[in-house]
């Protein structure tokens, strides 16, 4: 593809380091299952930056999934958003942007679905399966590109095409009238970033989009992602258990842990100077160069409990080599300062 | 696509092969060849056949010929359209079944129809609303339209048709059409008589398509393509219509050719109770009087049916499902 019709395809966002442009603040997300309330994200909070990434670290079930829908307003059921507040600034004209919380708007709403796939594009783990396998995927992405622009079914095509050139899938043209079997899983993940990014929305949310694809493909699509937003200015929030991943994406990481963020700091920050037992955790069990590409994470001391019997005061305190009787399992401690741009949750440091 | 019809009407010719062989081997049952059951048919009702004429129907039947001589005589007349003669009516089976074939054929279509258009609403409200009011009453009638028996169901419509309307349904045509050839008037008043009909048969087939459906949908709703379709920012019914519908229906398509042979012979029955003009009752008494030449050739007609409908599916399933043509 030309370098003309590629700029045609890709508009480019401003890049401003002001106010966050999406702010998650004290989000709980809860299921109200047949066997009790499972409490998946309680009380988080977090910020993304327009133009950056965040990364969103943490073991497997500790919520970064569900936080992640429930800034689309998509959890699925029987969870809802019980209290929180989503502040994303949307920008209105050219220079002008309006602050709103997007747990205000109606789920179903007109307003909501804008924002859901136009603004705040996804993309998921499993990218063969992410595509409906009887509907042809030229189909799936210009019914994203249409419904959020008024574009005719000509236009749409075109633009998928473009998109699907630009992520670097070969013969695009024909892929078009192709039913997804006929990818690979990572043809299918760059025909997912396509349809997200098709409509060039402002945050793009990344949950796990490397993890069931091999080495070498990961690798690719990460580079993608990169150039991509570099290209577009888009901020991304990048979901992933992976640390090593993390380092090579992410400008900020929160770290998660029992739909709570423990750390955030800049991620240089976070590798130097880690301050939470669970982070520091983490860290030490970073898979080697050598490991296997899926394998997880050695896993620290104990397991993660089940959100349902969430232990008492500190979250980790079971699990944790720090742990202060008497305080730790009794009071809960509050993400503070502790440090420039880096705050944790535990009682080893004073203000939490 | 090619590849994938070729493969399915081969099936179909082979099944339907198999199908002529076992209607063949029915006809063959009885103790005796089909003309002394004739004869003592005949002289049943007070006929006398000379020896003479016993001769010459064993010839024309061809019999003391081996098996598969008989078998492809039988099935040259029938590729002629010769189907037989019926002992008990003594007249061809094609004369028999002649229009009871087509009201058949009329009836197990308007069930079919009946049961997708009743049972894949109510399926999909079920899946999407599961677990409310609605679900719940969906659930419990199903329930109870598949445990009542149709014929309990035939005599309690019956009973209602008359005591509310004063409509009597008896048949598939009122008097003055019953003999009458094809007209506007006909059509009508067939489709008046087939409403109840209909109900009876699709009732219980509505209850379990209700039930496929709403298992199926539950299914394909959790599945991740629908999350994607959610976060593209579809309206939930839009997304629901448009992915998990779609594909909780290719199983619904598959199963309506096995719906099709058990409306048939479901219908039998409750043609009986309704005294419908179908093939289900000439079936019954075919068997019960061994009038063999009719029995076989409506089992064949059967078979076929069915065979056919299944290839008709198995093509449309191919044709929405892009994946069922690769197998
Ligand atoms: N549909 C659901 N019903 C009940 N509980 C759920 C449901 N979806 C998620 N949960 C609960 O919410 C918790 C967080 O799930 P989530 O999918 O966000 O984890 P995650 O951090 O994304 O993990 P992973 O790395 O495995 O994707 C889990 O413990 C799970 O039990
Ligand atoms: S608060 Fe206590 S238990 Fe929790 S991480 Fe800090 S030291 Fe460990
Ligand atoms: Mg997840």
């Amino acid at each position: 593809m030309s370098q003309s019709t590629r700029s045609e395809a890709v508009a480019s966002h401003k890049i401003d380091n002001g106010a966050p442009l999406l702010e998650v603040k004290n989000l709980h997300t809860h299921f109200f299952t047949g066997e009790g309330v499972v409490l998946a994200v309680d009380g988080a909070n977090f910020e993304v930056h327009a133009g950056k990434t965040l990364g969103l670290v943490g073991e497997s079930g500790c919520g970064k999934s569900v936080a992640a829908k429930s800034i689309l307003q998509i959890v699925d059921k029987p969870g809802r958003v019980v209290d929180g507040e989503i502040i994303y600034s949307s920008q209105v004209s050219a220079g002008q942007e309006v602050r709103r919380d997007l747990l205000r708007l109606d789920a179903g709403g007109a307003e909501m679905r804008a924002i859901r796939g136009g603004e705040i594009s996804m993309i998921f783990q499993e990218p063969m399966s992410s595509f409906s396998p009887v509907h042809t995927v030229g189909n799936q992405l210009t019914e994203a590109i249409q419904l959020h622009t008024e574009m005719s079914d000509k236009e749409a095509n075109e633009t998928a095409i473009q998109w699907l050139s630009h992520v670097g899938i070969p013969n695009p043209t024909q892929r078009l009238n192709e039913f997804p079997y006929r990818l690979s899983g990572g043809q299918c993940q760059r025909a997912m970033i396509a349809m997200a990014l098709s409509t060039n929305p402002r945050i793009l949310i990344a949950d796990e989009p490397t993890t069931a694809l091999d080495v070498t493909t990961q690798a690719q699509i990460l580079n993608l992602l990169q150039r991509l937003q570099a290209e577009t200015g888009m901020a991304m929030i990048f979901i992933t258990h992976d640390l090593g991943v993390i380092a090579e994406v992410a400008d900020e990481v929160a770290v998660m842990y029992l739909g709570r963020i423990v750390e955030k700091a800049p991620v240089k920050e976070i590798f130097r100077n880690p301050k939470h037992p669970y982070t520091k955790a983490l860290l030490t069990s970073i898979p080697r160069i050598d490991a296997q590409p899926r394998e997880r994470l050695p896993s620290i001391k104990g397991s993660i409990p089940h959100p349902q019997n969430r232990p008492s005061g500190c979250p980790f305190h079971p699990r944790c080599p720090a742990f202060i009787a008497g305080t730790c399992d009794v009071k809960e401690p509050q993400l503070a300062a502790v440090g420039e741009n880096h705050q944790a949750s535990c009682f080893l440091y004073p203000g939490c | 696509m090619l590849g994938y019809l070729i493969r399915r009407i081969t099936y179909g010719i082979v099944t339907i092969f198999a199908v002529s062989v076992l209607s063949f081997l029915i006809i063959q049952l009885p103790p005796g060849d089909y003309v002394t059951s004739y004869i003592a048919a005949l002289e049943a009702q007070g006929d006398d056949v000379s020896a003479e004429e016993a001769e010459t129907l064993r010839a024309y039947f061809g019999l003391g010929q081996p098996p598969y001589v008989q078998y492809g005589k039988w099935m040259y007349q029938i590729a002629q359209g010769n189907l037989g003669l019926s002992f008990q009516y003594r007249v061809p089976v094609t004369e028999v079944i002649g229009e009871r074939m087509l009201l058949t054929i009329i009836l197990a279509l308007g069930s079919v129809v009946f049961v997708w258009i009743t049972a894949i609403p109510i399926g999909i409200f079920s899946a999407v609303r599961q677990y409310s009011i609605q679900d719940y009453i969906a659930t419990t009638l199903g329930f109870i339209g598949l445990a009542v028996p149709d014929f309990l169901l035939a005599l309690v419509m019956m009973y209602l048709a008359w005591d509310w309307w004063g409509f009597s349904i008896g048949g598939l045509f009122s008097q003055e059409y019953a003999a009458a050839p094809w007209s506007l008037g006909r059509v009508v008043d067939l489709l008046q008589h087939m409403i109840i009909p209909i109900i009876v048969l699709g009732t219980a087939g509505t209850a379990s398509l209700i039930r496929i459906t709403r298992a199926n949908l539950l299914d394909e709703l959790r599945k991740p393509y629908v999350v994607t379709a959610r976060a593209k920012g579809m309206t939930e019914w839009q997304l629901i219509l448009k992915y998990p519908v779609r594909l909780a229906l290719n199983p619904v398509i598959s199963l309506t050719a096995y719906i099709f042979p058990f409306l048939v012979s479901g219908s039998i029955i409750v043609s009986v109770v309704l005294s419908l003009p179908t093939l289900g009752p000439v079936l019954l008494r075919s068997l019960l009087s061994q009038d063999m030449f009719l029995a076989g050739a409506i089992i064949l007609l059967i078979g076929v049916m069915t065979v056919v409908g299944t290839l008709l599916s198995d093509i449309l399933l191919g044709l929405v499902d892009p994946r069922v043509r690769l197998e």
